[in-house]
């Protein structure tokens, strides 16, 4: 029974990793899908998503210790975080990839790895080697229930996860632009036929995408911290959940990240794989998938029919 | 008549080979118009070009009386999204329906510049009146289409737009001859009852040929014979070249 309940728990903490790689995975997802291009630099937007979240926040909190005005703080600097790394996204990509986009294929990526180090060494530069805490908003006390711990920081997470990918499904189903940007992933010249502007779709797919990263950024910072190159590792695994689910795929990347999350958390005890080795799960599963179905789980095979 | 079309003199280059050479065309407003010529012979370049979609190396195009596409380095082309709301639609070859989305979504994005929502409301009634097929499947994705519903599906598309020229590349490309006929009557249907001039290129002479008013006849990126379709279809040249007779 013990062991049932540990299990849980461990569900629990992988429901809410997951969460995060999901929202993060998005971003790659949706640029993979219209630009055939992984965007390497993402998982460092994450970390300036974090940076903004965590200096907006301590500016707007001052020396206050109200509860409601806390929580009204930390969901203003989430907004002031998303739209920063919403514009910062739309700049990298007219700055470093639009200019290559007829390129050869490696170009782009290149330019993306670049990127990466810019904002990675330029954070460290600016805001210094050592880690940050991301103060909880509110009193992190864990809520039992049966046993299991879930804390409020995991409930804040699932609830804020659920809520932009709910958003962005909408979107992406109900809405003219969000129509367009399927159309423009599945046929570029074509879309440009129907009057679809596709550089403003790709645009608005890196603005998207980094909004979701800087809101992944925060929420992992909880549990991570926040520094210099904590994109790297988590924006790594979020690409391997977008390739788990199928990248390019919408619903393949929360499927996958969720996937991933839960499998990272009961995986290693499960296995008895050190926790220092934890990290070597998500790539084990990747080799896996890859093997066994390379286009991810919700990846259709590209057989066009003619 | 005027002229709602006007292609002056145009060359495309690929490299080092030249796709289109001096290619001139008038297309008057009302009429069906076909461009026949072999495989090869660069019809959908040329109509890549009209939209923009391929680079001029020379040469002109105008639409309505006002340029669209030039070679001149220091004016610049109309981009190609912004050609739909002037009034050109183009149905590509192989149709390139959006397989993934419904057929609804699919005449969603054809009506795209579209502001009036009633308008689009009534649009797709009047496709799913001419096409019921289309109707009939308006929630499934278009990629359960057979080709024959996925051609039509990419017309009614096009139609989204109310457009003023329609450019048709292939429209008959590998479907059976009975569905090819019906695609070629709603052509003349679209003609006749909504005044829409269509420029239609095709690899089956005969077919293009009856279903137009004049034609054009590329081989090897140059015109090399034009004039009412009537008389080419009786020519000597055309018959041997592309009747097969």
């Amino acid at each position: 029974m013990d062991t049932l309940v540990q299990y849980l728990q461990y569900l629990v903490n992988g429901l809410t990793l997951g969460a995060i790689y999901a929202l993060i995975a998005l971003g790659y997802t949706m640029v993979y899908g219209i630009l055939k291009f992984i965007n390497f630099a993402h998982g460092d937007i994450l970390m300036i998503g974090a940076y903004t979240g965590l200096f907006t926040y301590t500016a707007l909190l001052g020396e206050s210790t109200n509860a409601a005005w806390m929580l009204i703080a930390f969901f203003i600097a989430m907004l002031v975080s998303m739209a920063f790394c919403a514009l910062l996204g739309m700049f990298i990509e007219r700055v470093a990839y639009k200019p290559l986009r007829n390129a050869n294929r490696l170009a782009p990526l290149l330019s993306a790895i670049g990127v990466s180090f810019i904002l990675s060494n330029g954070a460290a530069w600016l805001f210094g080697a050592q880690s940050r805490r991301f103060p909880y908003p509110f009193d992190d006390t864990p809520i039992m229930l049966g046993g299991i711990s879930i804390t409020p920081h995991q409930i804040l997470t699932v609830v804020v996860s659920v809520i932009m990918m709910v958003v962005l499904t909408l979107f992406v189903n109900r809405s003219r632009m969000g129509k367009a940007m399927r159309a423009t992933s599945l046929d570029q010249a074509t879309s440009e036929l129907m009057g679809i502007d596709v550089n403003r779709i790709i645009s608005m797919t890196f603005a998207i995408g980094s909004a979701l990263a800087a809101v992944g950024g925060i929420l992992s910072a909880f549990d991570f911290r926040v520094y210099a190159s904590m994109g790297t590792m988590t924006g790594l695994k979020a690409f391997v959940a977008a390739v788990i689910g199928g990248i390019g795929n919408i619903q393949g990347a929360m499927l996958g990240g969720v996937i991933l999350g839960v499998l990272e958390s009961i995986g290693a005890p499960l296995l008895h794989i050190p926790s220092a080795l934890k990290d070597t799960i998500a790539f084990a599963v990747l080799i896996v998938i890859l093997l066994v179905k390379p286009d991810g789980i919700l990846g259709k095979n590209e057989r066009e029919k003619v | 008549m005027a002229s709602i079309l006007d292609i002056d003199s145009i060359s495309v280059r690929y490299g080092a080979i030249e796709a289109l050479h001096k290619v001139s065309m008038k297309v008057s407003e009302g009429d069906i118009i076909a461009l026949i010529g072999a495989n090869g012979a660069g019809k959908s370049t040329l109509l890549k070009a009209i939209v923009n979609q391929v680079p001029l190396a020379e040469g002109s195009i105008s639409f309505g009386g006002e340029v669209t596409g030039t070679s001149e380095k220091h004016r610049k082309s109309v981009p190609t999204h912004l050609l739909s709301k002037r009034g050109i639609a183009l149905v590509p070859e192989g149709r390139h329906v959006f397989a993934d989305m419904t057929v609804e979504e699919n005449l969603d994005m054809g009506a795209f510049l579209v502001d009036d929502a009633r308008l689009i409301a009534r649009k797709k009634e009047e496709m799913f009146d001419f096409f019921p097929i289309l109707g009939a499947r308006k929630a499934q994705k278009t990629r359960s289409l057979s080709g024959g519903e996925q051609q039509m599906m990419a017309i009614a598309r096009a139609l989204m737009s109310s457009p003023r020229l329609l450019l048709l590349d292939e429209p008959g490309l590998g479907l059976a001859p009975l569905v090819v006929q019906d695609i070629f009557n709603k052509i003349a249907m679209i003609n006749e009852q909504d005044k829409v001039t269509v420029f239609l290129v095709e690899q089956n002479a005969r077919m293009a040929l009856k279903a137009s008013s004049s034609a054009y006849c590329l081989e090897n990126g140059n015109i090399v014979l034009s004039g009412p379709s009537d008389e080419l279809l009786v020519n000597d040249r055309v018959r041997a070249a592309y009747l097969g007779e």
